[in-house]
């Protein structure tokens, strides 16, 4: 009756362990710089691509460049061409949580079956329209739930996200600090 | 020049089992040690500080506990006066009050230069704790000038400090203790909260070391872990040699204001990293799993019914919005007391023998440099190598080592 099963999210963790491995050894391969070109279209509609980066100590290409166009909404008196840059920091966090999820789990040995995150971020709009100044610009608080369906215990489930958070880029991103310099050319 | 087989460098605990362990082999040497025996314990801890295990559990090579407690936590006057015993009881060769100053390869074996003249010997035991230097994080150059800060080596009672808040950063268990009983001294506390390990003092009727000792978790090897860098890298335990459980929700209902991690310092204001709910989450699932571990040890040895029945604790109360921002200027905050953790000072140590993090390349101890041995650091060979309790196996296994080594033909020892 026994039957044995390989774990597979679609996670290659071998490749991963190697990664990490090599990069302990050569740390400076370790070092990154990612990248993307806006262009202004009209009003509040802009135009993005991602394509190439820079790591393992030389440039790396895509075979595709990613194309975002971000707007604003209709009720800002906007055309609606693509999501408002704060949802994309909003889908920037879910993805980068999710992902975290799948590799934490395929490293646990964990089989995923369904992951499903909704994620929200309140923002008092009084920041950005400059009327009180007590109000920051960004969000007030974001909160994400997860609805997971896999082969564990309730508390292996919460250890995935807990771990998945810890291991985080975009969660570091948005709950500490980066100094930000804006330069024109 | 003096010359000896073997000098052992600190005489704490660490260095006086090695001590002991060598004299069995009859393995001539000397133990140099800065000030006095158990010298950190002496002059770098604070007034009320009780060793974090209980009494039974300072095991060392041919001593142990012999009072009327031995489930009670040692004042520091007792931890010294237990291993000033020890140092009597083996007849360790201790020449106090000699600082050495530099360990240099030489001719196959190595010279140690102390302020006290040079020593020639074939191996050394670096027995100089993984403790001797606080870490400060580099923002704290960012800290207004009027604030006080300090370190828990300078730290030793309440009353050092201004009247006013203070925020102490680091909720391990030197940070837990110290802002439990400034608290408690009338001057508020923040607490700035990064990762951290819960744990309970007792479950189910007995002491958490108890469990952990029985149930072969401090035995576990260092070579039986997944990732050693991370297991020797894990924070302390938050204990206190209480008897009641000094968490974050002990002191949360006494007033402190938790925090998190303290993630930037500008234009006068403390910035906290919005983690602190997750830090608490990790913190609490991982203390979960070490009650599943200790359950189902109980229950596969037959204890469950001669230990109290297992429960769980309540999760880490986190409020809904904890502050991100605190202003460093505006008066409130009067102390900054930095409980960021140690690290050891190898100033003195002239042997190639460092990781690009400065830390000394070992396996289990073994140094990799020929004859040069390490003792008393986090998870060197066990989970409890840095306990008291943790240095006689670790001696005993490193002791065997050194000897094999000086038995080899191999070994070069023109002294």
């Amino acid at each position: 009756m026994t039957q044995t099963q390989t774990v597979d999210n679609g996670v290659n963790v071998e490749a991963l362990l190697g990664a990490k491995q090599a990069l302990t050894e050569a740390p400076q391969a370790a070092k990154f710089t990612w990248r993307a070109t806006c262009q202004w279209k009209n009003g509040t509609h802009s135009h993005s691509t991602v394509e190439g980066f820079f790591g393992l100590g030389e440039e790396q290409h895509r075979k595709t460049t990613f194309n975002f166009d971000a707007d604003h909404p209709e009720v800002f008196a906007s055309e609606d061409h693509g999501a408002t840059p704060v949802e994309y920091v909003l889908v920037g966090l879910a993805s980068c949580l999710t992902a975290g999820v799948a590799a934490v789990a395929q490293h646990r040995g964990i089989q995923l079956r369904s992951v499903k995150a909704k994620i929200e971020g309140g923002m008092d709009l009084q920041g950005i329209l400059g009327i009180d100044t007590d109000v920051r610009n960004g969000f007030d608080g974001i909160k994400v739930s997860y609805e997971i369906d896999a082969d564990a215990t309730k508390d292996e489930i919460k250890a995935l996200v807990a771990q998945s958070q810890k291991r985080s880029a975009v969660f570091d991103i948005v709950t500490n600090p980066t100094n930000v310099t804006v330069e024109v050319n | 020049m003096r010359t000896t087989t073997t000098v052992v460098i600190g005489a704490g605990h660490a260095g006086l089992a090695m001590s002991k362990c060598l004299s069995d082999r009859a393995i001539d040497h000397v133990v140099l040690e800065r000030g006095a025996v158990a010298n950190t314990w002496r002059t770098e801890r604070w007034d009320s500080l009780r060793l974090l295990t209980p009494n039974w559990q300072s095991r060392l090579p041919g001593f142990g506990y012999d009072g009327d407690d031995p489930d009670g936590y040692r004042t520091m006057p007792e931890v010294i006066d237990f291993i000033d015993r020890y140092a009597k009881a083996i007849e360790a060769p201790v020449q106090t009050d000699t600082r050495v100053t530099r360990l240099r390869p030489a001719d196959g074996g190595y010279i140690v230069e102390t302020d006290r003249g040079d020593w020639r010997c074939h191996t050394v035991v670096m027995a100089t704790g993984a403790c001797n230097t606080p870490i400060v994080p580099a923002l704290a150059a960012e800290v207004p000038k009027d604030i006080v800060t300090l370190t828990p080596r300078e730290y030793r009672n309440p009353s050092q400090l201004p009247d006013g808040g203070v925020l102490v950063v680091g909720a391990s268990a030197t940070g837990t203790q110290l802002a439990d009983e400034i608290h408690d001294s009338g001057r508020p506390v923040t607490m700035s909260v990064g990762e951290h390990i819960r744990a309970p003092r007792s479950y189910r009727g007995k002491d958490i070391e108890w469990w952990m000792d029985r149930a072969g978790v401090l035995d576990e090897r260092y070579d039986q872990v997944d990732d050693i860098v991370r297991a020797r890298n894990v924070p302390s335990l938050q204990l206190a040699g209480q008897r009641d459980m000094l968490d974050l929700n002990a002191l949360t209902a006494k007033g402190v204001k938790l925090v998190g991690r303290l993630s930037g310092i500008g234009n006068g204001k403390a910035q906290f990293s919005g983690s602190l709910r997750n830090q608490c989450a990790l913190s609490d699932l991982k203390m979960g799993r070490l009650l599943d571990t200790i359950d189902d040890w109980a229950t596969a040895n037959g204890l469950d019914g001669e230990v109290e029945p297992p429960h769980r604790y309540p999760p880490t109360e986190v409020e809904e919005n904890p502050p991100l921002l605190l202003n460093l200027s505006s008066g409130k905050i009067k102390t900054i007391l930095w409980a960021t953790g140690f690290r050891p000072d190898y100033s003195w140590l002239d042997v190639p023998v460092f990781d690009r993090k400065g830390r000394v390349r070992h396996d289990g101890g073994v140094v990799d440099a020929p004859g040069l041995y390490l003792m008393g650091m986090q998870f060197l060979r066990r989970r409890k190598s840095a306990l008291i309790d943790g240095a006689g196996d670790d001696a005993r296994d490193l002791s065997a080592h050194l000897a094999a080594y000086l038995n080899a033909p191999s070994a070069i020892r023109p002294v």
